[in-house]
């Protein structure tokens, strides 16, 4: 009679009494274990953390300032090509700036926009799609509707909009990009709350009295947060490209600031004639998005209890 | 003494359904006019096929729902569907009654430690109790529920499905309640596990002098568990009164029904099983009369024309025009 309940706590046991001296693994060893079973995902956050570094420490590993003009060496190609120097490794612009030191700054820019476009829209985002998941009724409707208004347009044109309303600014661009992204985050959300909320597990919070306010972001939250997550990490990469395309049409960013969408469009002239003005910023983009988006996944497998054995 | 916890007088619970946009509202009346009285230390079971409202029923009882009309009073608690109750009294009503689910897997957190799931209760209803002391309830409710220490720390995905149903059993228990309505509490176990859950129920029964409110639809369940046995159909109550009078002296043709398509483990006894003809019908829209006519082979021209009412007076009544 005591076959099946018993059958998997046995095992339990005997590995509890070998370990049992030892201290529970923390919460994040056990969520390092998850996410280093994915090499991609390793692989993604080491880039990612690089990137972090690099742009924390630009002032120290930058070998020049990001906007001083060497006139002597216009566009100056690599170090490892012909006619390049060991003082320019990347070569040098239009203008003469090292293209090194204005890609080593303009991670700052590209992680500044990233944070503050995902934190703003993510925020809101979940705030509003949760409110319409718990409202339902009117509220919900017209939150949608709202939103499907939102999503009718191309999202680079709206931002396109938006920024030729505010004025274009790098300010401008990011909160238009959060604009354009928040949709996504109330749409996912709603659909998640409105998944767990008849779970009993919703109802038994109700019955022992969990306020309204607790619910939302106590009990159903949590139980939403992995599509959340990677909806997080891919817009992280997403606002970066929008950021890079507005200031390529000169909306975002503006000259002189190294942000890497800004450099490509100020070089695309030079495209036949010098191949590292806009090879290297187009690179620094791909690498980066490629890495964010490798280690958004790899959260979402290590984050979810339900992906994990016991 | 008087130690009854739930008093139901003419219970009922209406759904307003619409049915598309410009559709009729229509009235769904899961639960009607169900009286009944729980006595602490007592297990009343309800029992019907899906669909008869024994959910409806639990959801009232446990104020998930408000009452549509009728009274019922828990714990010395009136409700009534007119006037909500005040936040205070919730509070007051929320540490008496207590509700444990059918389904283990879907009733717990995936989120949440154990811990935390136990904790939750207190937490919320008594915010001064320290969170040392909440840690020691915590853990002594699982070791009264049969669970390990250590089992504290972990997430309910690691354990089995009977495991679980003692995880919410002791969370339903965390603040101390004196009634306890079990909505199927084991139609999702093994039948091993079954045994070992109703067996833990009994033991906190008697430990804690528990009212059960015992929803089931099976009928072996009930038997071992049931002092009082309520025969729901179609959101009526159509039998009730002490489990071994109901169970061996049937007076409603359903109850009767439902007792003969309970397996016997016995091979040489005689099948006497009573086929019902037809489907439960829709509540939406409930036959004329007795809602069991259609499927009653004892139906009159009388029972297509009106309702049989319960006669609450009786020690073991019974809503039919011809008892058998």
């Amino acid at each position: 009679m005591t076959v099946s309940d018993n059958s998997q706590a046995v095992p339990n046991s005997t590995a509890e009494a070998q370990s049992g001296a030892m201290a529970r693994p923390g919460r994040f060893r056990e969520f390092w274990s998850y996410f280093s079973e994915n090499t991609g995902a390793v692989v993604g956050l080491v880039i990612f953390l690089a990137f972090i570094l690099i742009a924390a420490f630009a002032d120290v590993l930058a070998p020049h300032s990001p906007t001083e003009q060497f006139r002597q060496a216009l566009l100056q190609p690599p170090v490892w090509q012909e006619g390049g120097t060991s003082e320019f490794l990347l070569g040098t612009d239009a203008i003469g700036r090292d293209l090194l030191s204005r890609l080593i700054h303009g991670a700052r820019y590209s992680f500044f926009i990233g944070i503050i476009v995902v934190v703003i829209a993510a925020g809101s985002g979940v705030f509003i799609g949760l409110v319409a998941g718990f409202a339902r009724g009117w509220v919900d409707t017209l939150i949608m509707r709202l939103m499907d208004i939102l999503l009718a347009f191309p999202s680079l044109l709206l931002a396109l909009v938006m920024v030729a309303i505010l004025g274009p600014s790098l300010i401008n661009a990011m909160i238009a990009i959060a604009i354009v992204l928040q949709p996504h985050y109330v749409r996912l959300t709603r659909a998640a709350v409105l998944q767990e909320l008849p779970k009993d597990y919703v109802t038994s919070a109700r019955v022992v009295g969990a306020s309204r306010l607790r619910l939302m972001f106590v009990t159903v939250l949590p139980n939403c947060l992995a599509p959340i997550i990677v909806q997080a990490a891919l817009s992280f990469s997403t606002a970066i490209l929008d950021a890079a395309a507005l200031g390529f049409l000169g909306l975002g960013a503006q000259p002189p600031t190294p942000e890497w969408g800004t450099m490509l469009a100020d070089s695309r002239e030079f495209v036949l004639r010098a191949w590292w003005v806009v090879t290297f910023p187009g690179l620094a983009i791909l690498i980066n998005v490629l890495a964010i988006n490798l280690m958004g996944d790899g959260l979402r497998d290590a984050l979810d209890p339900k992906l994990k054995r016991s | 003494m008087d130690n009854t916890l739930i008093e139901a007088r003419g219970l009922s619970r209406h759904y307003d359904v619409s049915s598309g946009l410009f559709g009729k509202t229509a009235t769904v009346k899961a639960l009607s006019n169900a009286s009944f009285s729980l006595q602490a230390g007592r297990t009343l079971a309800v029992v019907g096929e899906s669909g008869c409202g024994k959910s409806t029923l639990a959801r009232v009882v446990t104020m998930i729902e408000q009452p549509s009309s009728g009274e019922l009073t828990l714990d010395g608690h009136h409700i009534r569907s007119d006037e909500p109750l005040t936040a205070a009294q919730q509070a007051d009503l929320r540490a008496s009654v207590q509700i444990v689910f059918q389904d283990p897997f879907g009733s717990l957190n995936p989120r949440q430690t154990i811990g935390r799931i136990l904790e939750e209760p207190v937490l919320i209803n008594r915010p001064q109790v320290s969170r040392a002391e909440r840690e020691q309830q915590a853990r002594e409710m699982l070791a009264m529920v049969g669970l390990r220490p250590e089992h504290y720390d972990r997430y309910p995905h690691m354990f089995s499905g009977g495991q679980r149903q003692r995880i919410a059993v002791a969370r339903a228990l965390m603040l101390d309640p004196r009634i306890l309505v079990l909505d199927e509490p084991v139609s999702a176990l093994d039948l091993s596990i079954q045994s070992q859950i109703l067996n833990l129920l009994v033991e906190l029964q008697e430990r804690l002098n528990l009212a059960y409110l015992f929803i089931s639809h099976d009928l072996s369940v009930v038997r071992h568990m049931a002092d009082d046995v309520m025969v729901m159909y179609l959101g009526r109550v159509v039998e009730k009164g002490a489990a071994s009078e109901v169970f061996d002296t049937p007076r409603h043709p359903y109850t009767r029904a439902l007792l003969s398509a309970t397996p016997v483990a016995d091979p040489t006894r005689e099948q006497t099983r009573i086929r019902l003809e037809g489907e439960l019908p829709s509540p939406l829209n409930p036959p004329a009369g007795c809602a069991f006519n259609p499927r009653c082979w004892k139906a009159e021209e009388r029972c297509r024309q009106s309702a049989p009412e319960l006669d609450t007076q009786e020690a073991h009544p019974v809503a039919c025009y011809f008892p058998l």
